[in-house]
């Protein structure tokens, strides 16, 4: 899929997510579940600030010495007998990948939680070559199941289908004939997959974390699938952003406890895979072969920028879980597998500027993903970064603006044309005055009066109130 | 105590009555207020929007504009913010003069309702409005400036007034500056949204200490025929009061 999906424009998708009164309800109803929750969970811990201090330190140091603990990753793994590869691009790892599975001749794969795969499209890739990939996490399930409908959430990807849309897409496609409970989907889900668990010759996972020290790749999973795509098959192959790591176990257990918290609100989840090298002689179960895939994909070319700091996301969505915006649009509208507030960070970065130059501004920077983000990312600060790419770098921002913001720039210093101005847009706007309000103004004030009124300019404006009473002799 | 006042280009433009009670309430608490006829405005639409030159200019303008002011005092959290952000705006190299000023400046910028609580140290200011209101808080006031409190215990004390409770007071109304014009759909369905849940509440009043969000809402608010008054806080601090002040 990559990063992009579909070439609708942004604006369309807006109308389109606003339109979708379903979805919306969803989306709705699941920001608040996991909001609620996110707060009652921070609660227990004590004193959140200073965890996510802790947190933020932690992903601070790991990326300033990323070479370091890469280097200590990758020869951990080399010892307990795995295999690393470092990939540049996409297209590097989907060809190693593809190699490894065509060396197995594989045909049937199953997989588990991973953001990363969908970055570089790696379904298409081994679907090309003739293999059966399936999605075993319940929500990237659905939307397989579903025509391969696009995620629109980095921890729940179906959030915008509420059960009894589940339930018809089921009965639909695997002629499901139970009910829209989630338990019994769940289970008639288990059903449809345990073929494919036994039969699987190779399972890809992601990785939330991967412990440097010791060489290990962790999985946080709400389902009991991640194990089992990672012991069954024979192969396993963990694929990680390189950003994805943390010095030791210690540092583990913290980070998991956000990322557990940020996410459902729990403290931890139900399964916390830990998974250290291929199986060894003696273990009862375990991959015989054990692949580390660790992509940069554009990671690199932030690191010592000023957008560094996005790199400490532990991928929690928390930053989506309190975004208005994304309620009210809902995932799909940012046309990236990465959505809500840090998927208008990201997206850019990854993706390209040019594709997704307007998420930066589908923003009110109201801060409240800033606020809720357990590694601390400023992460309005830096939508207001992308937006001055776009304005003064690139000067790619709409003509008009451009010339309005000069001319704004002339007005802020100088008192005099300020003061001109204000009585200029007072004289400018009277024949739209109608009850002391504009109902329909002209020109640049039309997006604003198309669903707000306008109060219209005082005739005395409060600088002419405070010198005329200066005047008056009312005060000194 | 010596006040300089920051009337933001809104307040001054378009709501005048704002500025006027913020003076009258702080002369009436015994301020010497003063207001440098030189300024403009804290440059936050540029800012936001990415022109970081023309907020340049702008700030370099207000730093000297309140060079000499003791206490800066505006009716905006949002603009308040905006003044602290110099310090951050001003971060190249050849640019730590311009930093040193701006950390001077925000050292004595004040949010009406901080400056009040904070340094007046007063939470009582006598005032009455036999109302039933609610409170928006704005996010620039709470999550950039951090003021939360201030104006909830300064509304606690007006006579008469009946306080509820804003359902999903956290969220943003929708407004954002140059984003309620470039981004109207979704900023209609948040101040939709918004709207909706201050009619739960049953207020006749709605109270923000920001005139962006106030202009805002209550556009939407006269635009759909509700009868919703809107009021900055500083009229609601003066209510009751307004002969006496001047
Ligand atoms: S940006 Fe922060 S809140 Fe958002 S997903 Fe990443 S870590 Fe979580």
């Amino acid at each position: 899929m990559g990063i992009q999906f579909g070439d609708v424009v942004f604006y369309r998708r807006v109308d389109k997510g606003i339109r979708d009164q379903f979805m919306r309800s969803a989306v709705r109803a699941a920001q608040e579940r996991m909001r609620t929750s996110r707060l009652r969970a921070a609660e227990e811990l004590g004193d959140w600030e200073e965890w996510r201090r802790l947190g933020e330190e932690i992903r601070r140091h790991t990326l300033e010495h990323l070479d370091y603990y890469l280097e200590q990753l990758s020869d951990r793994v080399h010892a307990l007998g795995g295999h690393v590869f470092f990939a540049q691009t996409a297209e590097e790892a989907t060809s190693y990948i593809r190699d490894v599975v065509q060396k197995r001749d594989a045909r049937r794969i199953v997989k588990s939680k991973s953001m990363v795969t969908e970055e570089i499209s790696l379904n298409d890739v081994l679907e090309a070559i003739g293999c059966r990939v399936v999605e075993t996490d319940l929500g990237e399930y659905i939307l397989q199941v579903d025509d391969h409908d696009p995620p629109s959430h980095i921890v729940g990807p179906s959030v915008h289908k509420d059960r009894e849309r589940i339930r018809r897409v089921f009965a639909e496609k695997l002629g499901y004939t139970g009910s829209a409970e989630p338990e019994e989907m769940t289970a008639f889900v288990r059903q449809q997959l345990r073929p494919d668990f036994l039969t699987a010759e190779v399972g890809i996972t992601g990785c939330n974390f991967a412990v440097a020290e010791s060489g290990t790749v962790c999985l946080v999973t709400n389902e009991g699938n991640g194990r089992l795509v990672t012991s069954l098959p024979p192969v396993h192959i963990a694929v990680m952003g390189m950003e994805r790591i943390v010095p030791t176990w210690e540092e583990l257990e913290v980070m998991v406890g956000l990322l557990c918290r940020s996410a459902v609100g729990q403290k931890l989840t139900s399964y916390i895979n830990c998974l250290t090298g291929p199986k060894a002689a003696g273990d009862v179960d375990g991959p015989e072969e054990f692949h580390l895939v660790i992509i940069d994909n554009g990671r690199s070319d932030i690191l010592g920028t000023e957008f560094q700091s996005v790199l400490q996301c532990i991928r929690c969505g928390a930053c989506l879980n309190v975004c208005p915006v994304y309620r009210h649009i809902g995932g799909q509208a940012y046309g990236s597998i990465y959505s809500g507030p840090i998927g208008a960070v990201l997206s850019p970065l990854l993706g390209g500027e040019d594709l997704y130059r307007e998420l930066p501004y589908a923003s009110s920077l109201c801060a409240a993903c800033t606020e809720a983000c357990p590694v601390n990312i400023p992460l309005h600060d830096l939508l207001i970064r992308h937006r001055q790419k776009t304005a003064e770098e690139k000067r790619q921002s709409p003509l008009g603006e451009r010339l309005a913001m000069k001319a704004f720039g002339m007005v802020a210093e100088s008192p005099r044309l300020y003061r001109w101005g204000t009585k200029l847009a007072r004289t400018a706007l009277l024949p739209w005055e109608e009850d002391g309000v504009i109902r329909q103004g002209p020109g640049p004030l039309q997006p604003w009066t198309s669903i707000r009124d306008l109060p219209s300019p005082e005739r005395e404006t409060f600088r002419e109130w405070f010198e005329n009473r200066r005047k008056r002799g009312e005060r000194p | 105590m010596k006040v300089s006042l920051f009337i933001t280009c809104l307040a001054d433009l378009f709501y005048p009555e704002v500025g006027q009670a913020t003076v009258e309430l702080l002369e009436r608490l015994g301020c010497e207020v003063d207001f440098p006829v030189a300024q403009t405005c804290c440059g936050q639409p540029a800012f936001n929007s990415g022109y970081h030159r023309e907020a340049k200019k702008a700030a370099r303008h207000m730093i000297e504009t309140f060079a000499h002011a003791d206490y800066v005092v505006a009716p905006s959290g949002s603009c308040t913010a905006m003044l602290k952000e110099y310090v951050h705006l001003f971060s190249g190299e050849d640019e730590w003069e311009w930093q040193e000023k701006a950390r001077a400046l925000a050292e004595k910028c004040y949010e009406l309702t901080q400056f009040l609580t904070e340094i007046l140290g007063v939470e009582d200011v006598n005032a009455t409005l036999p109302a039933k209101a609610t409170y928006h808080r704005s996010c620039h006031m709470t999550r950039l400036l951090g003021v939360k409190d201030a104006p909830m215990k300064l509304l606690a004390n007006v006579k008469g007034l009946s306080l509820a409770e804003l359902p999903c007071a956290h969220d943003c109304c929708g407004f954002g500056g140059t984003f309620s014009v470039k981004m109207a759909p979704i900023s209609q369905q948040m101040v939709d949204e918004k709207v909706v849940h201050i009619e739960e509440t049953d207020a006749e009043v709605l109270i923000g200490a920001d005139c962006g969000c106030l202009m805002h809402m209550g556009g939407r608010i006269r635009r759909q025929g509700k009868p919703i008054r809107v009021m900055h806080i500083a009229q609601v601090l003066q209510s009751g009061l307004e002969k006496e002040g001047s």
